[in-house]
């Protein structure tokens, strides 16, 4: 089954997003800030990274763009977490090399829609 | 999404709790970024957690407080006091929410919606109308019956972002039924192939009764990385289907390609996973407290099996007959027994340790509001914010410590103005310091203000009838009046401290704790309270005293003395009690047999041993038959396991197995204040020839 690298420094925020996935079969990792994420994305391999942006130590941003500057995760499905007031947020991830986002706030049903649309 | 509630609200809490931190600490006018940013995602996370879970109220407050924190952070606003003020204010109503969410109530709606008029009123209440004008344009799109026609032409790049053509082509699919339409004829030779770019492009229409932005939702990520149209179809134009029959061989062949490109990822992945790691956790973890309860239970049982194999061990040993290496190696094993379960017992009890930043990070706050209030500068100085102690001990000396800091500035430190004209420096300190000593936590709070003016509060006493005309006391003592229920000096009274009620509470609850305070005070000077508290409830260091043929424990710290009875030191006051004159002053002598009820008193306190204690500020003197060790006792609460008993706290289980009851100081002495306990009665055992013995022992 698909791994997951799920980012988030919201603890409950990573609890409901790895109880969803895990709950749907996916293999999920969970890192509390884009420092520790990097950290495990190089030893380990992931089919998708999902990421919330406002994070302390290392932002969403920049880990998108440190992935994407590693061989492995040159194609990797990474996904921003984010909240619909910020538009320009989306395009900033984008723009550091991310897939897409999803919208914050989300239910289950919707993270797993999104998850399937990147992961089939 | 319950299951996650709890773990939203502590974190929730926590970020207020940074929030409103970062706020106090925030420099107006040069404000640092990094704090700025802090703030904003302890907001934006709650912000994001709350929409999440369900909780909107907060959700759309919040969004309110992030965008004010969104534009101080991009630096279109600058940080003034009165943002900041507003922002703390914001904080407060977050946590109201949040607490009414956690434990039911009801919302102050006044309350919630005069701040966040006021922030909106700050923002100038322009960020709320843009959203609907996009909606409507998306609802645009009318209903096609007859389907689309979708090009789709991905740049060069789109791969690069993790994006898959044929996914998009899937997720169409789900919307109805399709037809795909290859264009090859971007591609290059093979040998000019980068497999990291995309050559090329597809035509698809698409059947049924899809919405126009259900189609360009499957777009929406790669809006700026491919050119995409979409085009209903009218009922006639099926035009296009002739040519593809033709296409649809390359249409296969091509979707291959797309597919290939990303396996060098791909080929990678399955390598790396072989050799990897489990990723390292984090460095803490939640845990209920009533697992921790379970286990120091549990633990408190094993010393007590532990003392008792400890005992058998010693008395087997001492036996002659059993001497050989078993013996040794048992008691060898009994002792290392002892070593361990000590050290469980400690590591255990470390778990429900915090450290006191968690009191001390709610007086900054504190400070900050009061010193507003009263207008007043205060400097706030906290010290060994690492030093930890029991958490529901944490929990109890919260109040106390926010009442002893209101007074500190109410009463301590004195207006810019007065301390100026008392050469000082016009800003007062207000220091928290805390430390361990012995198997104590000690808590100081001392302030540069005004001190105590002992003339006042002797004449306030004198007035109330605390003391007599002519009574002379120490300074100690005129100091310790502060504690006495009643006694106030403040000449206006205020509402942040000074009803008179309150240094006594503090005290009451301190001492319900187990602990003391106590304060010292040059005049003009300033003051310092010591709080002084265990570190634990559920250990206590314990004197064990024999009362007929029962066990005590009298709580160590309440001890002030142990001394022998002197019969012409006795008086008796109207036949009812015993009174003892100890040097200067007269103290009530309790008999705890009488008090508990067990008959065999002696006739005559003389020559027996008496253990003078102190509780809630009143000595007494309770007669025993034995002083025996002193060691720490596990506390059992009576009320669970049995039922409460006036003057008794608790019990625990010694080493020997038998049940040891721990004597409440306070308690006995309200007990004998109240009822005027019995005056010894008719001898009951008249041939009492203890007492020789006793005198003996104590010797």
């Amino acid at each position: 089954m698909a791994s997951i690298l799920a980012v988030d420094d919201s603890a409950s925020m990573r609890q409901m997003v790895s109880f969803t996935l895990k709950g749907a079969g996916y293999d999920v990792t969970e890192a509390k800030d884009g420092q520790e994420a990097l950290q495990i994305a190089k030893s380990n391999s992931y089919n998708l990274v999902i990421t919330d942006i406002n994070m302390p130590n290392m932002d969403g941003i920049t880990l998108t763009k440190e992935l994407r500057g590693l061989p492995a995760y040159k194609f990797t499905p990474i996904l921003t977490l984010t909240t619909e007031s910020s538009a320009d947020k989306k395009m900033a991830g984008k723009q550091a090399g991310a897939t897409g986002w999803i919208v914050k706030p989300f239910n289950p049903d919707q993270l797993l829609a999104t998850v399937k649309k990147v992961l089939g | 999404m319950q299951q996650f509630h709890q773990t939203f609200f502590e974190e929730s809490f926590e970020g207020l709790d940074i929030m409103e931190n970062e706020l106090l600490n925030l420099d107006v006018g040069n404000a640092d970024n990094e704090s700025i940013n802090t703030i904003f995602r302890s907001a934006h996370s709650i912000k994001g957690g709350s929409g999440t879970f369900g909780f909107t109220a907060i959700a759309e407050f919040t969004h309110v407080a992030e965008t004010l924190l969104d534009e101080m952070r991009d630096g279109i606003r600058p940080v003034t006091q009165e943002s900041v003020d507003l922002l703390l204010k914001s904080v407060d109503v977050m946590r109201d929410m949040l607490t009414v969410y956690k434990d039911g109530g009801d919302m102050d709606a006044d309350n919630i919606a005069e701040v966040q008029g006021k922030l909106e009123k700050l923002l100038g209440s322009d960020s709320a109308n843009t959203a609907s004008a996009q909606d409507a344009s998306a609802n645009t799109a009318n209903e096609n019956s007859d389907g689309w026609l979708i090009t789709f032409r991905p740049h060069t790049e789109m791969l690069r972002t993790g994006n898959d053509p044929v996914r998009m082509i899937y997720a169409l699919a789900e919307l109805g039924e399709i037809e795909t339409k290859a264009d090859i004829s971007e591609l290059p030779a093979f040998t000019d192939l980068n497999p990291e770019d995309s050559f090329l492009s597809w035509e698809i229409t698409l059947k049924g009764d899809a919405k126009k932005e259900d189609i360009s939702e499957v777009f929406d990520w790669v809006e700026d990385e491919c050119d995409l149209d979409i085009q209903p179809i009218s009922g006639a134009s099926e035009t296009a289907p002739s040519t593809d029959t033709v296409e649809t061989p390359t249409t296969t062949a091509t979707t291959t390609t797309a597919q290939a490109a990303p396996t060098p990822a791909a080929a990678q992945a399955p390598a790396n996973t072989a050799s990897a790691k489990k990723p390292t956790e984090s460095a803490s973890i939640r845990v209920g407290i009533d697992k921790v309860d379970e286990i120091i239970n549990l633990v408190g049982e094993l010393v007590i099996t532990q003392a008792m194999l400890g005992q058998v061990g010693g008395e087997i040993s001492g036996d002659e007959s059993h001497n050989n290496s078993h013996m040794e190696k048992l008691v060898e094993g009994l002792a290392q027994l002892e070593r361990n379960t000590r050290e469980i017992q400690e590591s255990v009890m470390r778990i429900r340790m915090l450290p006191i930043s968690f009191v001390f990070s709610r007086v900054p706050r504190l400070v900050h509001d009061l010193s507003g209030k009263l207008n007043k500068k205060v400097n706030l100085v906290t010290l060994g914010e690492g030093t930890e102690l029991d958490k529901t001990v944490m929990e109890k000396i919260g109040d106390p410590m926010v009442h002893l800091v209101r007074n500190a500035l109410d009463h301590g430190i004195e207006t810019p103005e007065e301390r100026l004209a008392a050469g000082k420096e016009e800003t007062g300190t207000l220091t928290l310091n805390a430390y361990h000593k012995g198997g104590n936590i000690v808590i100081e709070l001392s302030d540069d203000g005004a001190g105590i003016n002992k003339e006042r509060v002797l004449n306030k006493a004198r007035a109330n009838g605390l003391v007599g005309e002519n009574e002379t006391l120490s300074d100690d003592a005129i100091n310790d009046l502060i504690f006495h229920p009643g006694l106030s000096t403040a000449e206006t009274l205020s509402d942040v401290s000074g009803r008179g009620v309150g240094m006594d509470v503090v005290r009451k609850n301190i001492k319900s704790l187990g602990g003391s305070v106590r304060v010292d005070s040059n005049e003009g000077e300033g003051a310092i309270f010591t709080i002084q508290l265990p570190l634990t409830l559920a250990i206590l260091d314990g004197q064990l005293v024999r009362v007929g043929e029962e066990t005590f424990v009298v709580p160590l710290v309440s001890i002030i003395e142990s001394i022998q009875v002197k019969s012409n030191n006795l008086n008796g006051i109207a036949g009812k009690a015993d009174l003892y004159k100890l040097r200067d002053e007269y103290i009530p002598v309790i008999r705890a047999d009488n008090v508990f009820g067990m008959n065999n008193s002696f006739e005559s306190l003389n020559d027996r041993l008496m253990v003078v204690v102190e509780g809630d500020g009143h000595k007494a003197g309770i007669i025993v038959d034995d002083l025996l060790a002193q060691q720490q006792v596990v506390i059992k609460s009576l009320e669970t396991n049995y039922q409460r008993v006036d003057g008794l706290s608790g019990a625990t289980i010694l080493g020997d197995g038998t049940v040891a009851l721990i004597l409440d100081i306070p308690g006995m002495i309200e007990m004998f204040k109240e009822k005027g306990v019995p005056v010894p009665p008719a001898p009951v055992n008249p041939d009492g020839n203890g007492s020789d013995d006793i005198a003996d022992e104590a010797a």
